[in-house]
């Protein structure tokens, strides 16, 4: 089993006719990705990657039964992309794009109310079931199916975490990263859920850094209501405060913010926190045996 | 991007929102006119530098001699001024803002913010004002009022007079602080803007309300729809060498240990910091190269880093995904030929193309330490920072 995406998916890339779109649609469907065409306005009826490009998303739902878009397009087009995606019924809408303005991100959420779409980023490395679908911009060749659900903000921090994983021999349901904005499509909390959901999941990674309350709020949840065990690491011990660290989001505005105080709390509610970031692996390796 | 306050002022005025009389000086001669140009017989002299906690700082100064104001100018433009949020070494001051004093009879916070909690911008209120609002939050939270707006209709009349309910306002001022609410948001939504903190917002002894103090920040995503917001940019108030390396996209933050970092991603450079650290080193800096990396930017990940003299090694992490190993190995390549780097240079490559940038590497014949792991990685450059082989 999966959350998410699996091998039914039926994907499109937004600004597919783009340089890094059109690389990672290949890459996506030589892991065995049902890529079902793209969209790139002005650019319907051509063909790209042996693909049909439509106008329009609401042309690539109706014709091409798209239900998943990876999402390319620059940051100032991108918050009216996911709207066009939210209203043409995508159910999955995974933003690839750094630097989409919050206020857009703030209008995308209040749109999405309503309508039945998970939105994943921005600025976000995507989301995979191993071998199944892989909607995002992440080396598929590391990711191997297995028992643990793994969720991140950062990308290439759930690389480190799979790479680590993987030695050790386990792999993963579906890997998930929700991206570093502070304004976000989808957050923790929506992501434990559905792993807890999914009966193939055994244990769940979470991987937060500082800034916000999200992953206590999410550790709360799962302490009453998952029975699985949870790991989590969280980035950014040694960030100094008031300092915007790369991601938009990740900035300590608070005592309840820095990464100590998040570990403490996790650790509280009953979460394995992880304390070296070269031992999230054998972490997860413990909890499953 | 952050403004000053005269700057967030002069923009308040474009939505009528009440600032008190005033204008900016570059020297002591220019403060002593504006002062006379003035109605009143108080005026207010206010360093213009972006941390907070001016007064505490000794930034701010009130005068009846009109004489006094050039005075006071002079000492204050071209001093190192020290606040709470400077840090030891203290900001120098360029411009000081001039300002009719106003008799104040009670002092409010107000801000408005994009809330992460409930992901809106969101208005927030006190009845204790000119002082530390997060002191006020955590010793009295009932004194906060906080009102988050739906942004398909907008801040609407009713939640103001919530607001001004909340912080004891009563009469014609309810009417007032409406009018300003919504001018105010307005002005935040138009500039694409994350915090327009006013504190403190005064009530004045003839019931006026006024932004006495004005602090505004932007959305750095958001500038390329706003020239002339970008245009109030002061270099001076950012670190030389943050501003050099966002000119090359990279992301940079100076930090005070010997360990340089260069890698790709922000969690994963955090992370590499921690983990510095973890094994008994200190970060020397964060570094996040982005995606789609070129040779040109690891090389000048590279002199940026090195530029920095306490630097004993330097730790490169990438885990190529939007990345490509080979192109990265032929940027650090490039880097330790032509800057002569003598630095211990530690490299730790994987994902995308990984074989390419190893080989890459190794048929360069350069000086440099190969790991495989993080922690293999952390380890060696900790060592090499101290002088020692892992």
């Amino acid at each position: 089993m999966s959350i998410i995406v699996d091998k039914d998916s039926r994907v499109i890339f937004q600004g597919f006719t783009g340089q890094h779109a059109s690389f990672h649609a290949e890459e996506a469907m030589h892991m065995g990705t049902q890529v079902v065409g793209g969209v790139t306005p002005g650019k319907g009826g051509q063909e790209h990657l042996g693909l049909p490009v439509f106008d329009t998303v609401d042309a690539a739902v109706r014709e091409a039964g798209a239900n998943v878009s990876v999402l390319f397009v620059p940051p100032p087009f991108s918050g009216d992309a996911i709207l066009e995606a939210i209203d043409a019924g995508i159910e999955v809408i995974v933003v690839i794009t750094d630097g989409v303005p919050t206020q857009d991100m703030v209008r995308v959420k209040r749109y999405q109310v309503g309508h039945d779409t998970l939105i994943v980023g921005p600025n976000t490395a995507g989301v995979i079931t191993p071998n199944q679908c892989k909607a995002g911009i992440m080396p598929s060749h590391i990711y191997q199916p297995g028992p643990i659900g793994v969720v991140s903000r950062s990308g290439t921090l759930n690389y480190e975490a799979v790479e680590q994983m993987n030695e050790l021999g386990l792999g993963q349901t579906t890997s998930i990263s929700i991206g570093g904005d502070p304004v976000n499509g989808c957050d923790f909390l929506t992501i434990l859920k559905k792993f807890d959901a999914d009966p193939a999941t055994e244990a769940v990674l979470m991987i937060g850094e500082i800034g916000g309350q999200q992953e206590v709020e999410a550790a709360r949840w799962a302490r009453e209501h998952m029975n699985k065990p949870l790991a989590a690491f969280i980035a950014g011990a040694t960030a100094p405060p008031g300092r915007r660290m790369g991601h938009a989001g990740a900035i300590i505005s608070g005592a309840d913010d820095t990464a100590q105080a998040k570990m403490e709390a996790l650790e509280k509610l009953g979460v394995s926190v992880v304390r070296n970031a070269a031992e999230i692996g054998k972490t997860l390796k413990g909890l499953i045996e | 991007m952050n403004i000053h306050e005269y700057q967030a002022k002069e923009l308040f005025r474009k939505y009528d929102v009440p600032v008190p009389e005033g204008h900016v000086a570059h020297t002591a001669s220019q403060a002593l006119s504006i002062a006379e140009q003035i109605d009143g017989e108080r005026w207010v002299v206010k360093a213009q530098i972006h941390a907070g906690g001016r007064g505490k700082g000794g930034g701010v100064k009130v005068t009846s001699a009109i004489d006094e104001v050039e005075q006071l100018a002079d000492q204050l433009i071209g001093s190192q001024l020290v606040t709470p949020q400077t840090g030891p070494a203290g900001r120098t001051v360029h411009r000081v803002l001039i300002e009719q004093a106003q008799d104040i009879a009670h002092e409010y916070y107000l801000s408005l913010l994009i809330d992460r909690g409930s992901q809106r911008i969101t208005v927030i209120a006190s009845d204790a004002g000119g002082m530390d609002i997060e002191q006020v939050a955590a010793d009295t939270p009932d004194r906060i009022v906080r009102e988050a707006i739906d942004p398909a209709i907008g801040l609407q009349d009713f939640q103001c007079r919530k607001i001004a309910n909340g912080i004891g306002l009563r009469g014609k001022q309810i009417h007032a602080l409406t009018g300003m609410l919504k001018r105010l948001y307005r002005c935040f939504r138009d500039s694409d803007a994350q915090l327009l903190e006013i504190n403190p917002l005064a009530r004045l002894d003839d019931g006026k309300l006024i932004a006495l103090d004005a602090k505004m920040g932007f959305d750095d995503n958001a500038l390329f729809r706003h020239p002339d917001i970008t245009d109030l940019r002061d270099f001076d108030e950012e670190d030389p060498k943050e501003v050099d390396a966002s000119g090359h996209d990279l992301s940079y933050i100076a930090l005070d240990g010997d360990v340089g970092c260069i890698v790709n991603g922000a969690g994963l450079a955090m992370a590499t910091m921690d983990a510095i650290s973890f094994y008994g080193g200190v970060p020397a800096n964060f570094l996040d190269v982005g995606g789609g990396a070129s040779p040109e930017k690891i090389a000048n990940a590279f002199r940026i880093v090195l530029e920095d003299p306490n630097v004993k090694s330097v730790m490169l992490n990438i885990f190529a995904g939007i990345n490509r190993c080979d192109w990265i190995a032929e940027g650090i390549v490039q880097a330790i030929r032509d800057q002569h780097i003598d630095t211990p240079v530690i490299v730790r490559l994987a994902g995308t193309n990984v074989e390419q940038g190893k080989a890459i590497l190794a048929a360069s014949g350069l000086n440099y330490i190969e790991a495989d792991k993080l922690d293999d990685a952390a380890r060696k450059s900790v060592a090499a920072a101290k002088g020692e082989q892992a």
